[in-house]
């Protein structure tokens, strides 16, 4: 239990354990390890789905140590050098050329941004179906959402610095979206901008954001996160609450201690998820156009729209949403209800702990209905994610209309439907299957 | 009726392949193909280094296609002296603007940047189909334009290799109207050599990073071992 108290260390009069015992005596090291490694009970039963949140700490750790080599190299800069390319564009090319080892570390980086979002969705999907975000679970569901938005932002503002086409009129499309809100709107987008066109203002402003401001929040975040799950102990595929059945000892009899089972248990993850990451990086780095779009291969240039732009892959289901709203509704206009739409859409996560009403944690113990809305909303989530790399078409458009009409439907409806389900007499204690 | 619903099916899938309408040749060539990398550079700096620029690319970097220091100076330099120099173009670009209506763009990463989401190697294929197309056409003011590339800024550069083609417009054919120096299978043989070039200047570490990537995994497969092991050893009591 992490809120316990750990006893400080004693030396046995070596000169190593001396010096533990003094450095134990000022810093809580015993206790930091015991109450979050070594005597952090976590139960016995996690599967597949409980590999994806070590493996996200270890992407953002890829991130921000290639991401620190990249800086290195990387120049914010949209004016044109004397070959008349964007000194920006150029330098990403620099650094895929002449920087020693360059083209490895931004694939990396790039692969990771993919990464990052793979992950996090599985690790979100864990948590939905087995009810990770239920009481006494809140706060860690809610600096996840958090993390999910701040990630959001990350990848949003990194995307502009290559400045390639796509970096350039993506960041043109999502910044006019904020003009869309009445009144300030304009003013709003103009702010954000720095200039009236996204420009090299606009560039510096976003590696601003994307080296310093963000990454800052984002480890706050990702450590509030890990500490409200220690409080509270680890959910599991069973949704049991292991620390209900301790032994004379106060250690819950389900539980193992974190280390060493879990972090060697998490090293096969990493090292699988990291022959997936090689396949990737070393033989197809652009993802098949989808971690890196072709389109950005063009430098940035603001007097040619491309005929056809679409976010990243990660994006594309919520932008998806963004382009089904096509009503004008109380004389505001239909992109100003896209937005609130697309806001809501992924804002409302935040909600689910408390419009889940159902009386079992776990997917395994709930019936039908739980399995079936699950299952659409997972496919209407890819729909949607497919539809939004597309160009707009009238049938793309009723398709996002009814995949986002269910998705909405899911959440705000789960009051009822989590509560109408048949469920099965939960076990007192974790199964191992 | 019927027809409408079917169209309104597809139309996800049409959008999405409407990229190119003109059916593109597959390029024959291969990156690993040295040989015809080295033929593939001669013909960019002859022809197409005089307009386009290769900006973000070394000239000491053609080394790496198994040339000598010498043989790269002699015969792959005429906008530099300097071996580490970028392969610049000479023409200034608010000139190049008034001649062609456009600013010719370099062509470093042209062949990733022609390369559409699920396939790679389209932007292969729309070079060599695109560098194979131009045709007679009095209308331009170049007096050439191209199936592929509808009204197209750029003259037919290697025409005194292809010859003249003319469209013929019942068949919607390109027909060879006056030879050139090459006969066609030569001709197609030379393009696919500049398409490997621009492929491979693209990304001149790509056969490389595949090469690491065979190290990495068989590396991570050993990996794997270990730490399965590892893990069955410390769960063995678990149940």
């Amino acid at each position: 239990m992490a809120g316990g108290t750990f006893e400080k260390y004693k030396s046995d009069g070596s000169l190593a354990g001396n010096a533990l015992e003094w450095l134990d005596a000022r810093f809580p090291a015993t206790s930091m390890w015991k109450g979050h490694l070594s005597e952090y009970y976590a139960p016995k039963n996690f599967n597949f789905w409980y590999f994806f949140g070590s493996l996200a700490l270890l992407v953002l750790v890829i991130q921000i140590v290639t991401g620190i080599f990249l800086v290195m190299h990387y120049k914010p800069d949209a004016a044109l050098n004397a070959n008349g390319v964007p000194i920006a564009f150029a330098s990403v090319e620099y650094i895929m050329r002449d920087v020693p080892g360059g083209w490895l570390i931004r694939y990396m980086h790039s692969t990771g941004a993919s990464a990052f979002f793979i992950v996090v969705y599985l690790h979100m999907f864990r948590g939905l179906i087995y009810g990770s975000y239920r009481k006494p679970r809140e706060l860690t569901w809610l600096f996840g959402v958090g993390i999910f938005l701040v990630l959001m932002g990350e990848a949003f503002f990194g995307y502009l610095l290559p400045w390639g086409q796509m970096s350039f009129w993506g960041a043109q499309v999502i910044v006019n979206l904020f003009g869309a809100i009445p009144v300030i709107g304009n003013d709003l987008s103009i702010i954000i901008r720095g200039d009236f066109v996204v420009g090299d203002a606009t560039l510096n402003r976003f590696f601003s954001f994307h080296v310093i401001a963000f990454p800052l929040v984002l480890i706050g975040l990702v450590a509030a996160h890990v500490l409200a799950l220690h409080e509270t102990g680890s959910n599991n595929p069973d949704g049991v609450e292991i620390k209900v059945n301790k032994d004379e000892n106060g250690i819950p009899r389900d539980g193992i201690p974190f280390h060493p089972y879990y972090t060697v248990k998490d090293i096969v993850g990493v090292v699988v998820f990291l022959m997936v990451f090689s396949a990737v990086m070393f033989f197809a780095p652009e993802g098949g156009g989808y971690f890196l779009e072709t389109p950005n291969f063009y430098p940035a240039d603001p007097l040619k729209t491309p005929p056809h732009i679409a976010p990243v892959w990660y994006f594309t289901p919520f932008y998806s949403i963004l382009r089904a709203v096509v009503w004008n509704f109380f004389g505001l206009d239909a992109k100003f209800w896209g937005v609130v739409a697309m806001g809501a859409s992924v804002v409302i996560f935040a909600f689910l702990p408390w419009l889940d009403r159902s009386p079992v944690k776990s997917i395994r113990y709930r019936g039908p209905i739980t399995k079936v809305m699950i299952t659409i909303f997972v496919i209407c989530f890819f729909i949607l994610g497919y539809l939004g790399t597309l160009s707009p078409s009238p049938m793309g458009e009723l398709v996002s209309q009814v995949c986002s009409v269910f998705y909405f439907g899911f959440f705000l409806a789960m009051p009822w439907w989590s509560r109408m389900d048949k469920f099965k007499p939960v076990p007192e204690r974790v199964t191992m299957k | 009726m019927k027809k409408f619903l079917i169209a309104l099916l597809f139309a996800p899938l049409m959008a999405f392949a409407s990229g190119g309408n003109v059916h593109l040749d597959k390029w024959p060539g291969s990156v690993s193909d040295k040989a015809a990398l080295q033929n593939g550079a001669k013909l960019f700096v002859n022809y197409c280094l005089n307009c386009h620029g290769a900006s973000y690319m070394r000239y000491k970097n053609l080394m790496d296609l198994g040339l000598t220091e010498q043989q790269v100076k002699d015969n792959l330099m005429f906008t530099s002296d300097k071996i580490g120099g970028l392969m610049a173009v000479a023409a200034r670009s608010d000139e190049q603007k008034l001649w062609f209506g456009a600013t010719p763009p370099d062509l470093t990463i042209l062949a990733r940047a022609r390369g559409e989401a699920g396939n790679a190697g389209a932007g292969a294929d729309w070079l060599y189909t695109y560098l194979r197309s131009f045709y007679r056409d009095p209308n331009r003011p170049t007096g050439w334009n191209n199936v592929v590339f509808e009204n197209v800024g750029m003259p037919h550069i290697l025409y005194g290799l292809q010859g003249q083609q003319v469209l013929n417009h019942e068949t919607h054919k390109l027909e060879l109207a006056v030879p050139g120096t090459m006969p066609p299978a030569e001709y197609d043989k030379a393009v696919s050599d500049l398409v490997g070039f621009m492929v491979w200047m693209g990304e001149p570490q790509q056969e490389f990073r595949r090469t690491l990537g065979i190290f990495v995994l068989a590396f991570l497969g050993l990996l794997f071992v270990v730490a399965y092991a590892l893990k069955k050893e410390y769960w063995k009591d678990i149940h």
